[in-house]
């Protein structure tokens, strides 16, 4: 039932499997899963991040309408686990247009992940102090430029460190687009687990280039944390 | 002193909740006319100041700035606050921009200027408070006084018909307050028109052109400091201005 496109294949049948036994070799193979990882992960907290801004936004500036709305969105989506969100988002993109599982799988998590960011990011808007707002619309700022150059700036900064651990939840999360059969990290152990029957060689290897990333990655916001820290 | 208001506010209302804060507030200040507002807390001195840049919405009453009835619902706030500078009681410097950056963001997000001539008036205007060797200072790195001014020259960059400060002073350690004193009295040297919500009395007594004293939401007495400092009309405006020397420095009082 899976779709793996015909690269994939191709790359598969020359692969000489006993080889894979090696774990150095297996961490290779794996590895060129790092990128389809790495794609769906970075596509997928960009749209989360977009998104999430502007529920955020809503949230807090939107009034009843819209703020309701945005709060409805976040309760439903994550009341819902990611891989039911991505299953269903999956067949429904599917039916509009013609994407490749791998971007629909993205942008599924992304949509999920939106959900969660909106809720970071309410928080974050609503740390910044309301004198803020104040001082800008009082040198004639509109609502809106007030938002954009002044709580935004402000709010995205505040926002770096639990947005760290969001970006962390995604990276692992990205793992759940295997079972439309993008060939990313854990496809590919899955896939050397069944021509091995080495489950645990397999799988730990997945397991570590997943920590290697999430750790990367929290050392990567770290510095941008440390580097934009906002003093109040 | 030509009779030209830039301010006028008629019978302004403004009630939050149960509670009236202002109870038919009528004013005029006249071009170059430096006004401090006294009063005991909760008065709704600071109400009214936001109300003349519609930071707070009045119920009821109407305001002028110059020929231009801003309480018409039609008019454009935005404009208005433009002309209307603005420093409030804790600063509110955007925290995530240097002191320079305070300065120019309104003279280019608001303004449209560009960001060297921007940059050019910003010094400019740290220059005029005396704080041009911060330009690069964040706000966290700048003493109270110092963020004090820097929100003065942000208000200034915007050249502004009149300014409004609401108790500019109240949130500084006693040694910093001078320097904001000094800066807001060369501003009233140099001819702006102020409206000063404070308690500084020296500064009322040696800058100011009037005095209003607000109680209960209306105005008790509104007239020259000499008059309020030694012959007040009401016997109210005796006892709060006793009190408040008493607190704020006696000699003043008695040098007044």
């Amino acid at each position: 039932m899976f779709r793996a496109d015909s690269l994939y294949q191709a790359v598969l049948n020359t692969q000489n499997m006993e080889q894979l036994q090696n774990f150095g070799l297996l961490v290779y193979y794996l590895s060129q899963g790092v990128g389809v990882t790495l794609g769906v992960t970075v596509i997928a907290l960009s749209t989360g991040m977009v998104f999430g801004t502007i529920l955020g936004i809503m949230r807090v500036y939107g009034g009843p309408v819209l703020g309701g709305f945005a709060a409805t969105y976040s309760m439903v989506i994550r009341g819902i686990p990611v891989i039911v969100v991505l299953f269903i988002l999956f067949f429904v993109i599917a039916q509009f247009i013609n994407l490749s599982p791998f971007l629909a799988g993205a942008i599924a998590l992304g949509i999920a992940s939106s959900a969660y960011q909106s809720e970071i990011f309410r928080g974050a808007i609503m740390a910044v102090p309301p004198g803020q707002m104040m001082a800008a619309r009082a040198i004639g700022m509109s609502r809106l430029k007030a938002i954009s150059f002044v709580i935004l700036p402000q709010a995205f900064r505040l926002a770096i460190p639990p947005w760290s651990n969001e970006a962390a939840i995604v990276l692992k999360d990205s793992s759940l687009v295997y079972v439309l059969g993008v060939p990313e990290i854990l496809r590919r152990a899955q896939y050397v687990s069944a021509r091995t029957h080495e489950p645990f060689i397999a799988f730990a290897a997945a397991a570590l280039l997943y920590f290697v990333l999430t750790f990367l990655t929290n050392r990567g916001l770290d510095v941008l944390e440390r580097r934009y820290r906002l003093q109040m | 002193m030509a009779d030209r208001p830039i301010v006028r506010i008629e019978e302004l209302h403004k009630t939050y909740g149960e509670t009236e804060v202002l109870k038919g507030i009528s004013v005029a200040v006249q071009e170059q006319e430096v006004v401090v507002i006294i009063g005991p807390s909760g008065t709704g001195k600071s109400t009214m100041l936001r109300c003349i840049n519609l930071l707070t919405r009045p119920d009821k009453g109407r305001i002028w700035l110059e020929e231009q009835e801003i309480t018409d619902p039609h008019t454009d706030v935005n404009k208005i606050r433009q002309r209307i500078g603005m420093v409030f009681q804790d600063f509110n410097l955007f925290n995530h921009l240097t002191a320079l950056g305070n300065v120019t963001i309104g003279l280019t997000k608001v303004l449209g200027m560009k960001k060297r001539e921007a940059e050019e008036k910003g010094m400019w205007e740290l220059e005029r408070v005396g704080l041009i060797d911060k330009a690069q200072s964040y706000p966290a790195q700048l003493s109270g006084g110092q963020k004090q001014r820097v929100a003065i020259a942000r208000a200034l960059g915007m050249d502004p018909h009149v300014m409004l400060f609401d108790e500019p002073t109240s949130a500084l350690d006693p040694e910093l307050i001078g320097e904001v004193l000094t800066v807001m009295q060369k501003l009233a040297r140099e001819g702006m028109t102020m409206l000063v919500v404070t308690h500084e009395m020296g500064f009322a007594r040696e800058v100011s052109d009037r005095i209003i004293f607000m109680e209960h939401g209306v105005i008790v007495e509104d007239g020259p400091p000499k008059k309020l400092f030694h012959d007040p009309e009401h016997k109210r405006t005796r006892e709060f201005l006793w009190k408040i020397t008493e607190l704020y420095g006696k000699d003043e009082a008695e040098t007044a």
